[in-house]
């Protein structure tokens, strides 16, 4: 089975193209660069293209697949029309195939829900990779707003955050907004 | 009792205006419908989410929801459309130096003299002209064929036209992917603003009451009556807010919120309010009826209005003859839903569910079952009418040679 994957994100790409190789999948195709790509997937003639629904090219790829000889009759689909838990799987997971019309389902079935699990398990890494990224921004901004206290008030490193987290407590936010506020104070005030 | 959940699928566009409205004025609360609203980047997937129960309606192009019904590039599934969420509001913007070989660059100018001019050039320029529409089955892509067949251009083998999406129609002009773009608001003022196209024509100079975005809900999806009367009233609501020239202000603002259109809000108030720069380092200029809304019952799904685009969907050679399929797609414009929503507020409603498109020249007063009703001229640029009735001669006299 020929597979296309058409994604701007190469990272994602590479997640799904692993997960399908790993199942015994060999034949594919990754299209991260979109100029071109109508003569390209023409030449390639695949039997399945994955595209994240959030890919907001969608319709100009659609229209392709209806001209062009790319694919035979190409229907969009999610996993098979009955099955409504799958369909629900995929667009949860973002997620959307388009399938040479007449390919069998047994046939189809397993590459749509291995491309939803990998989209899920890229999705995943994704959240946690912003979490630690915030995390690591907010940890900055409270060393930020201690030292300004520190410099501006003279006092030393445990009374600077016992009065951020005072001023957290007292207006019922996080440390992290208070020292982010008094950063952004400082800066619009500047030698004030 | 709790407010009955209820989501609506949109692209950022200012004619997604009646569903963010409707949440934002409190109309849908009103109503008893805790309404969310769902944003996405293409039509292909608002009309994904729709048509797998992701959301329960969709603002969505009109063309779009005859196709989805008669199957074309997805599983045929009926859908319905109890509401209009607006007429026109699309311009066509061509290339700066295009522009000034068939328009006077800045000003509104007569369409089929344009056209005529445009179709010198396509004729003299040794590659075809290539233009962008928003979608295959967009009120765009038939509205911008029309015109050029209109003026003695084959849309298929004297130009091209392709798909791109809004948010980047700007760009494909600038890069000198395509001449010219079929495109909705801000997408246009964008590219004036940018520098890098002249808006040469209105849809409302090609039809002045051209059908555009409609709610599209699964037909399936209908029968729970209550709750889709409900968002009907609401909509209705936000439409009349939507024309308050002392709202403009607040509605333009509440548009360009970044959850929404994440745009300008003074492009957007230009669009509300009919005011069209046509070129860069020009005075806009007052277009009348540039973005049709709520007066004339202007939220009414015609029927004659499918018909017309199931017609152009002919033209077009997107469907084949078919006597099914043409009633499918008529049917799926439902005014008697429209009616019965509407009737508890005591506000016109058509007697008829079908028109002569293009028929009325003057303002004239419509039957109807409630209410009192002026509709203003309908016209088409090239004055022809459309007669539901007479679809095989309608469109064997619109083939070109």
């Amino acid at each position: 089975m020929r597979i296309a994957i058409v994604d701007e994100s190469p990272a994602r790409a590479a997640v799904i193209e692993e997960g399908l190789r790993d199942a015994g999948l060999t034949d594919i195709t990754v299209f991260a660069e979109r100029k071109g790509i109508a003569a390209r997937l023409e030449a390639l003639s695949p039997d399945v293209v994955l595209i994240n629904l959030a890919n907001p090219h969608r319709d100009e790829l659609e229209e392709l697949f209806a001209l062009s000889r790319a694919m035979a009759r190409p229907v969009a689909m999610f996993v098979d029309q009955s099955d409504s838990a799958g369909i629900e799987a995929a667009i949860d997971a973002g997620v959307s195939a388009y399938v040479v019309d007449g390919m069998k389902k047994e046939r189809i079935r397993p590459v749509l829900e291995l491309a939803i699990r990998r989209f899920r398990a890229y999705s995943r890494l994704r959240a946690e990779l912003d979490e630690a990224r915030g995390a690591l921004a907010e940890r900055n901004t409270i060393d930020e707003a201690k030292r300004l206290l520190m410099t501006k008030r003279g006092i030393d490193e445990p009374a600077a955050y016992a009065a951020l987290r005072k001023a957290a407590m007292d207006s019922g936010r996080r440390i992290g907004e208070v020292a982010d506020a008094i950063v952004t104070a400082d800066r619009l005030m500047g030698d004030l | 009792m709790t407010d009955t959940p209820f989501r609506i699928g949109f692209l950022p566009l200012v004619d997604a205006a009646l569903p963010i409205l409707a949440r934002e004025l409190g109309f849908a609360e009103a109503e008893g419908i805790d309404l969310s609203l769902v944003r996405d980047m293409s039509w292909a997937t608002v009309n994904d989410r729709l048509l797998y129960g992701h959301s329960d309606a969709a603002h969505m192009l009109a063309p779009l929801a005859i196709a989805t019904t008669l199957g074309l590039g997805r599983p045929a599934t009926p859908i319905s459309v109890p509401f209009v969420l607006g007429l026109n509001g699309n311009a066509i913007t061509l290339r700066p130096d295009l522009a000034a070989q068939v328009t006077t660059v800045g000003v509104p100018g007569d369409v089929a003299a344009i056209g005529a001019r445009l179709a010198e050039v396509a004729r003299a320029s040794e590659r075809r002209l290539r233009f962008g529409v928003v979608h295959r089955y967009s009120s765009h892509d038939y509205m911008l064929r029309y015109w050029l067949i209109g003026c003695g251009i084959d849309p298929d083998r004297d130009v091209e036209i392709v798909t791109v999406a809004p948010p980047f129609a700007a760009d494909a002009l600038a890069g000198g992917d395509v001449d010219g773009i079929c495109v909705g608001e801000p997408w246009n003022s964008v590219s004036v603003d940018r520098g890098v196209g002249v808006i040469v024509a209105m849809t409302s100079q090609i039809w002045l009451r051209g059908v555009e975005k409609v709610l599209a809900m699964r037909t399936e999806r209908m029968e729970d009556s209550d709750t889709v009367f409900r968002v009907i009233r609401a909509l209705y609501r936000a439409g009349e807010a939507f024309v308050d020239p002392e709202r403009l202000e607040d509605i333009a603002t509440i548009l360009a919120r970044a959850d929404y259109l994440d745009g300008s809000a003074d492009l957007i108030a230009r669009a509300i309010s009919d005011r069209i720069l046509f070129a860069q380092g020009h005075e806009a200029v007052h277009v009348p009826d540039f973005m049709f809304q709520h007066r004339e019952a202007a939220n009414f799904p015609w029927v004659s209005q499918a018909a017309w685009l199931y017609a152009q969907m002919r033209i077009a050679g997107h469907v084949p003859a078919d006597d099914r399929d043409y009633l499918a797609a008529q049917r799926v414009f439902r005014p008697d839903i429209y009616r019965a929503a509407l009737r508890p507020l005591g506000v016109p409603l058509p007697g008829a569910s079908s028109k002569l498109e293009g028929g009325i020249s003057d303002r004239i007063g419509v039957g109807t079952t409630q209410g009192r009703l002026i509709l203003g001229p309908d016209r088409f640029f090239d004055a022809r009418r459309f007669d539901p009735d007479a679809l095989d001669a309608y469109i064997a006299s619109s083939m070109i040679g």
